[in-house]
């Protein structure tokens, strides 16, 4: 029998396709998400909006809110920690979180070098921006990647060019010749036998997700019709006027994303969405998609 | 000819419609009753019980899915085999009752106790060793008269069949694995025979 394989890890991805990954700080928070119909929880310390308002060095959930969350839904929960940290890794992994989130989200330990997520049972999911950048993080061993997006800004113009780029590079590599794929494996920073892969393939060889920014049900179908096979809501819900509803609008968004009239009933009569930002609004250094690389 | 659907309101849908397309059979993505008319037999895949119980029932697809299966052949794996069940000690999952099982979700553990294993499959006239795919699996732990054994773990079984209706703890959609779908269409000609 084989546990901790990277078919193992790439299976739970799978069944998380077409369903709703929602942040949560607390146990009712995650309750609230699952009564939702959330496919999974995402834990955190602080939602992204809150982390980008109060500053400060935002680290891995406490292990007493990771075990409250566990005890109170039967969902997959995930959790983040710090790119580079794999001590907090090491903890999330003996506290049975089901999938550990490498998330720029947090402040990174690391400038240099992500988790070698090859040495853990537990799968890792991973943030990009174009092609190269979740290929050096499947090469390091993630099994799930999302596009990074700005996280907390309840602003889906991120998102949406992290998801074209991703696109639109492996559409390009579909379409060189045998030997012009070492060149671009080059360009891309990118190994070489998942460049390979990827040009065979015509898709990533782990699901892709989107992240960051998704405030709407909108925005949702917005994301799924550009190629995400599911989305991760972080302050979308629980910054907006009424996130049981907003939740649940956004799961069935998520089934029926290429259905504009369902869309339009299940948006209906919700509340104000978050606030949000401009990017003109987030110096660059404090955007988040620029930590890791 | 008309199609097998695949249950599309969350989950792995879309590796079952591959399986089906290697054994060139056409498939369809059900989220309506509309959809499941246009249907033979129906799979209902892995991903969240508790996700897809709330959009079964927000699609109006409880009662449709009970009424489809006195006639058609259904085939769940995974959350899907949960959904079949007659009994599971959960309140957040509504069954749909098709197989005389009692099953307990998550049983085997969480993420890091998902596992692949060689079992030794029995169907009708067959029997073969394939690679079963466990992700967060739901074990069976009450068995009724008349609910046929394909494959166990230990004794354990991991793969059942009630009349036309199959169900399986495990995922032949996320290997090569072509043989258990090809059963189930067995299932499927039987039914369209008698």
């Amino acid at each position: 029998m084989e546990k901790g394989s990277f078919e193992v890890k790439v299976g739970l991805a799978e069944m998380l396709k077409g369903g709703v990954i929602m942040d949560v700080t607390t146990a009712e928070q995650a309750k609230i998400a699952e009564d939702a119909g959330a496919v999974s929880v995402m834990a955190l310390e602080r939602i992204p909006a809150d982390i980008r308002a109060d500053g400060g060095i935002a680290r891995m959930s406490s292990p007493q809110v990771i075990n409250e969350i566990q005890e109170n839904v039967s969902i997959p929960v995930m959790a983040k920690c710090r790119i580079g940290h794999f001590a907090e890794a090491q903890i999330l992994e003996s506290l049975g979180v089901d999938f550990v989130d490498e998330s720029e989200v947090l402040t990174p330990a690391d400038e240099h070098n992500h988790i070698d997520k090859h040495a853990f049972k537990v799968p890792f999911v991973c943030g990009c921006r174009d092609l190269g950048e979740a290929l050096r993080r499947i090469g390091e061993g993630a099994a799930m990647i999302r596009t990074k997006g700005e996280a907390g800004s309840g602003n889906i113009v991120e998102a949406v060019r992290h998801m074209r780029q991703v696109q639109k590079d492996i559409r390009s590599l579909t379409v060189l010749s045998e030997d012009e794929l070492m060149a671009r494996s080059k360009e891309l920073g990118a190994p070489y036998s998942l460049v390979k892969q990827v040009a065979k393939l015509g898709k990533l060889p782990v699901p892709n997700f989107a992240a960051g920014g998704i405030a709407t049900p909108a925005d949702s179908s917005l994301m799924m019709q550009l190629g995400a096979e599911t989305v991760f809501v972080g302050s979308g819900i629980f910054k907006s006027e009424d996130p049981p509803a907003r939740a649940k609008a956004i799961v069935s968004a998520i089934t029926h994303f290429d259905d504009p009239a369902k869309l339009a009933e299940v948006s209906y009569g919700l509340q104000t969405a978050m606030k949000g930002l401009d990017m003109a609004e987030i110096p660059e250094d404090q955007r988040m998609q620029e930590r890791g690389w | 000819m008309k199609r097998v659907g695949v249950l599309g309101l969350q989950g792995a849908y879309a590796k079952h419609a591959a399986v089906l397309q290697r054994l060139d059979i056409q498939s369809i993505d059900v989220r309506s009753r509309n959809d499941l008319d246009k249907c033979e037999g129906l799979i209902i895949p892995g991903g969240e019980s508790t996700t897809m119980t709330k959009l079964i029932e927000e699609n109006d697809l409880y009662d449709a899915i009970i009424q489809f299966a006195e006639e058609n052949p259904i085939f769940g794996t995974c959350a899907g085999m949960i959904l079949m069940a007659t009994h599971v000690e959960d309140d957040r999952v509504k069954t749909l009752n098709l197989i005389d099982i009692t099953v307990d979700r998550n049983a085997y553990g969480r993420q890091v106790d998902s596992f692949v294993n060689e079992l030794d499959v029995r169907t009708d006239g067959e029997s073969f060793t394939m690679r079963c795919v466990f992700i967060r699996a739901p074990r069976i732990a009450e068995l009724g008269d008349g609910v046929e054994v394909l494959a166990s773990i230990d004794d354990e079984p991991v793969l059942v069949r009630q009349g036309h209706h199959l169900a399986a703890a495990f995922h032949p959609e996320l290997t090569s694995e072509t043989r258990i779908h090809s059963y189930f269409l067995t299932l499927k000609r039987e039914m369209s025979i008698a």
